[in-house]
């Protein structure tokens, strides 16, 4: 388990805590079972605040990547692919909610924004 | 979380101009807490409440949910405090000082206290007069921990510190805290200090609480909008908590910058630190 953390991201730290452990479960760096470092051991190692580590703890294991035993600590789970596409899923459509609002507060068309995705896909 | 201090309709006056006043303030155990605020807001005068060092005009406090005054010394024992003053003799050295404290506290951990002056390399045989700032200041923050204390309340423990004493200091305070039950409160004006460790931050300004916050919500929602004097109108008076009035932009103080960086596209948001919060927040205008 490798946790980098960029002070001069946007990105909450949180998130990238999260992020970075997503990214090593994904890429079969952190395996199933394999226990994670607990939230205090992990917040005196890379010196961030424990309610921070808890919440991308929280969240990870929300989201089902992590699982966190009474006692015993927490261990990847068993990876998921439908359940990393799923989470992908809902991201997209966060997105895309986003996408939505700001269109219609400045009054864009659904066509334009279309071709924007269009012009994304043909460059990627 | 459980509550490990809370503090009730506190008022505490010093003459006609100073008035510390808290209606409602709950510290949760097991995480950092940092007190911020300028000299003299308060912040001091906070912490010699709770520790019942100064009496209060009126109000209540509990601490591990006992009455603050009526169970002191049981409180006390579970205490450990490092005040901006040292209190011991200048003669003293620190084998002197472990002697001193074997006959305070009944839970004296000698063992505990050696370790951790091995650990910092401090000098047994020397007075504290002849020892630095950073030496004593670890030593006061190592005898303050070495009676298995289950809350730690520290007033501007890194004041005066070098950059690699302070690290060491906030590694002794992550080390405290690697049990679930114990809590440090510690007032610092060094807000670069608790940017990444404190839990939760209270800033005090005047007197009174004006920011009581986890560090994920204050710093990842908090931010400054730059912007130059002609599009100062742009920004929505609504979306504006402070700004400043540079000669060649404005500083603003806004909250929620996911939202508002999509709402000014064409403005820079950037994130914020404590001690820019600070500063537009007692000095900025509104």
């Amino acid at each position: 388990m490798r946790v980098i953390i960029s002070n001069s991201s946007p990105v909450p730290i949180y998130e990238q805590i999260k992020n970075t452990i997503i990214n090593q479960i994904m890429a079969d760096e952190l395996c199933e079972n394999e226990p994670l470092a607990s939230i205090r051991s992990l917040a005196q190692d890379i010196k961030i605040s424990v309610m921070t580590i808890k919440k991308a703890y929280d969240e990870l294991e929300e989201e089902g990547y992590i699982i966190s035993v009474q006692g015993k600590g927490t261990f990847v789970a068993p990876k998921n692919i439908e359940l990393a596409r799923e989470n992908a899923q809902k991201d997209i459509e966060n997105h895309i909610s986003k996408i939505v609002d700001i269109a219609h507060e400045f009054n864009i068309e659904k066509k334009d924004i279309i071709e924007t995705i269009d012009i994304f896909y043909g460059e990627k | 979380m459980k509550n490990i201090i809370e503090i009730r309709d506190l008022v505490k006056k010093y003459d006609s101009k100073f008035k510390l006043e808290i209606d409602d303030l709950k510290i949760p155990s097991g995480c950092i807490i940092g007190l911020i605020g300028e000299n003299g807001a308060g912040k001091t005068t906070l912490i010699k409440s709770i520790l019942n060092i100064i009496s209060i005009d009126e109000g209540n406090i509990k601490i591990f949910d006992k009455d603050y005054q009526k169970y002191d010394s049981i409180i006390k024992e579970n205490i450990g405090v490092v005040l901006d003053n040292m209190f011991f003799p200048e003669l003293l050295n620190i084998s002197d000082i472990n002697k001193v404290m074997k006959d305070i506290y009944r839970s004296w951990d000698e063992e505990l206290f050696k370790k951790y002056i091995k650990r910092f390399d401090l000098p047994i045989n020397k007075p504290l007069k002849a020892m630095s700032k950073g030496m004593r200041k670890k030593l006061e923050i190592i005898t303050a921990i070495s009676h298995h204390p289950k809350l730690l309340i520290l007033d501007e423990p890194t004041s005066g510190l070098d950059p690699v004493v302070r690290n060491e200091v906030l590694d002794m305070f992550l080390d405290f805290i690697q049990d679930e039950e114990h809590t440090i409160l510690l007032s610092t004006h060094i807000t670069s200090d608790l940017e990444h460790i404190a839990d939760k931050i209270i800033f005090i300004n005047n007197g009174q609480v004006i920011l009581n916050n986890t560090r994920d919500d204050i710093l990842d929602n908090y931010g400054i909008l730059k912007c130059d004097i002609n599009e100062f109108d742009k920004v929505s008076k609504d979306d504006i908590i402070s700004y400043k009035k540079n000669k060649y932009n404005y500083e603003i103080l806004v909250k929620d910058i996911l939202k508002l960086s999509k709402k000014y596209k064409d403005f820079v948001i950037d994130k914020i630190t404590l001690e820019e919060l600070m500063l537009l927040m007692i000095k900025g205008e509104k």
